[in-house]
């Protein structure tokens, strides 16, 4: 009843001993989560917590048998982590750090042609499967057990849809955050195929924003290969042209693409209800459960 | 960032690729100066960060003094689709046979830069790549190995670029790439780049945007983005100086929030409740009480603002944190501009709801709640 990651998932942390990776290793660890060790240049052979850190991925994937990673690395040397992370055999990677320069996101984008490492991120919350096990920053505490997968390009919108369906008695599958920037490695398009091909997620939420074709590149896909239900929201339909609204990504270009109207159209043609408010996407979920 | 049109063109010219003559002046007597030096005919251009400044009577082709003089004027001091006009860039005119385009720029539905050529330049490429989709040739790159000659060959080729100027509009076209790839550019492009009769080929526009993210490593540019930042909305340069996502908007509902999806659902909210967002504002993740305090100060300077609401959903953002803030920003009036409608949730929510001076803010559980609060205060304020 999940997709990428459950309670077997082996966890390296990259950047373990900085600020962020030692906060959020805590966290994921009291979730469950199974966080066998640390990799940081030149810290190997310390340890943080009980965890053993490795001044190399390939030397804690070796040791410690681990098959996924979360990078807290800043955004400076993160390129370089995600690329270090691809080089081992681990079957995914989850890029939490935000701020990852564009030209570094499209080497490694062509990295990822190459092997057969999923990457998810960056700028991104992580990924959770609740009462399992969740890779990220994400609050554990606001989820809940159940059917309803969730894929989203914004952290704090996931945890107010998320909220939304918890408080109404909905539980999730597996939420996953893939992240605002314009290139990121999970796309929507390869989260809805895994949750269409997990039998146990019975519906799916997607929350996009303006910018890019993503969400048009969704739609296509629902229409066309899936048969499980989803609801949308898509988030910026008041954002004026050519500004940038936070997130790298959501800039609505000048020429009619990327908009939310032709978002919400391109999902409805695909018989996608997209809510209004955050209260309406649960509203069209429990219709389908 | 963006480059001002001067910039862009120095850092074009460094790299060989041939710019017209051309002198930045900030007074009518500097550009009189200036055209004589350079010979009339030339071109005064004003330099700000707006397209269609042509259309906008932002560019002048003068003939002689006198002209200079009145374009100066006219120019110097003008207000172009809202940014004030600080310099214009006073430029040989050149002599032209025909106009092209070419730029490079990243192709997010394929993760790959996209470097382009038409012989359709010296109008809006927009408008062209939406009506006649193949009048511009394209040619995708493999980042890790950079743009090959013989890429850039074809698509000049395919562009159906004359002969006579293909070997110099490739190298432009590589040039451009190089430049790409060495600043950290989102986009470059010239438009036009003009071919003279003797078939010269010289940028006569610049555009260059860089990659914010990447500033880091390009102390130049960064240094540039000082200098040029001499126009522009004054509460957007206080948002750059706090480090703020800041987009000011036309309404009067102030919008703080953490996390750009959740802020951009606070807007749509404020609009779908019948009121006007007047800022988007991301205070980002894991914000400190004084962080929340510099976005109440920022908020409040919008002399449109009616009334303000705050969305936090605590990941790595504190509630209690952002409650101190809130009460620190605002115990420090001796009465509070406009109400303050708050809604967290979240980690430590409950930890701030504690904290929060209630006296001096409206408390909402919910989103909608709030968003429909703020609504009606923003309608109660405007008609006082």
């Amino acid at each position: 009843m999940s997709i990428l990651v459950d309670n077997d998932t082996r966890v390296v942390v990259q950047g373990i001993t900085g600020g962020e990776g030692k906060f959020h290793t805590e966290q994921m660890a009291e979730y469950g989560t199974n966080v066998v060790a640390g990799a940081v240049p030149g810290k190997g052979g310390q340890d943080v917590n009980g965890i053993p850190v490795y001044d190399t991925v390939a030397g804690a994937v070796e040791e410690e048998d681990a098959d996924a990673s979360v990078v807290f690395v800043p955004p400076a040397f993160a390129a370089d982590a995600v690329f270090e992370a691809l080089d081992t055999d681990l079957d995914l990677v989850v890029a939490i750090t935000e701020g990852v320069p564009q030209q570094d996101m499209a080497r490694v984008y062509k990295r990822l042609s190459e092997v057969d490492t999923r990457l998810i991120g960056p700028n991104c919350p992580g990924l959770i499967t609740p009462g399992e096990a969740k890779l990220g920053i994400l609050p554990g505490n606001i989820f809940a057990e159940g059917n309803v997968g969730l894929v989203s390009r914004s952290g704090t919108l996931t945890y107010q849809v998320v909220d939304n369906l918890t408080k109404r008695g909905i539980g999730q599958s597996t939420a996953v955050g893939i992240g605002g920037d314009p290139i990121i490695g999970t796309d929507f398009v390869d989260a809805l195929s895994l949750f269409e091909d997990d039998p146990e997620t019975e519906a799916v939420v997607m929350c996009g924003e303006i910018g890019g074709e993503d969400e048009e590149e969704a739609a296509a896909f629902i229409k066309e290969h899936m048969d499980t239900p989803v609801a949308g929201f898509i988030a910026g339909r008041t954002a004026p042209p050519g500004k940038r609204m936070g997130h790298a990504g959501a800039i609505v270009s000048g020429s009619g693409t990327g908009t939310a109207q032709s978002k919400i159209q391109a999902l409805n043609d695909a018989g996608v209800p997209v809510g209004d408010t955050p209260d309406e996407v649960v509203e069209n979920v429990e219709q389908f459960l | 960032m963006k480059l001002h049109e001067y910039q862009a063109k120095g850092v074009f010219a460094e790299a060989g690729i041939p710019v017209p003559e051309s002198e930045l002046a900030e007074t009518v007597d500097e550009v009189v100066d200036a055209a004589g030096r350079i010979g009339y005919p030339v071109a005064v251009k004003a330099q700000v960060q707006v397209g269609g400044r042509g259309k906008a009577g932002g560019i002048e082709l003068v003939d002689d003094e006198a002209e200079a003089r009145e374009a100066a004027d006219a120019i110097l001091g003008m207000d172009l689709k809202g940014l004030h006009v600080g310099s214009v860039l006073v430029e040989e005119a050149v002599d032209f046979t025909d106009e092209l385009y070419v730029g490079v720029t990243m192709d997010r539905t394929v993760g790959r830069p996209v470097a382009m050529v038409s012989t359709r330049g010296g109008v809006n490429i927009e408008e062209v790549a939406e009506e006649d989709p193949d009048a511009i040739a394209r040619v995708h790159v493999d980042p890790s190995f950079g743009m090959h000659p013989y890429q850039a060959r074809n698509a000049v080729y395919d562009a159906g670029v004359d002969r006579e100027v293909a070997r110099d509009v490739a190298s432009v076209l590589t040039t451009l790439y190089d430049l790409w790839d060495d600043k950290d550019a989102t986009d470059i492009e010239v438009n036009p780049l003009m071919v003279t009769a003797d078939d010269e080929v010289i940028a006569a526009d610049a555009v260059m945007n860089v990659d914010d993210d990447a500033l880091f490593r390009h102390p130049d540019l960064r240094e540039m983005e000082e200098e040029g930042d001499v126009d522009g909305d004054d509460l957007e340069a206080k948002a750059d100086e706090y480090g703020f996502d800041y987009v000011r908007l036309d309404g009067d509902v102030g919008i703080i929030g953490n996390g750009a999806g959740l802020v951009m659902t606070t807007l749509d909210l404020v609009d779908y409740y019948g009121g006007a967002p007047a800022n988007f504002l991301d205070i980002g993740g894991g914000a400190k009480a004084e962080r929340v305090t510099n976005a109440l100060d920022m908020v409040f300077s919008d002399p449109n603002v009616e009334s303000v609401v705050f969305n936090i959903f605590g990941g790595i953002t504190r509630g209690d944190e952002v409650a101190k803030g809130i009460n620190e920003a605002l115990e420090s009036f001796e009465e509070i501009p406009k109400p303050v409608v708050v809604r967290l949730a979240g980690t430590n929510a409950e930890e701030g709801m504690e904290i929060l001076n209630t006296d001096l803010v409206t408390v909402e559980g919910t989103l909608e709640e709030a968003v429909q609060r703020a609504v009606e205060f923003a309608d109660a304020e405007g008609e006082q």
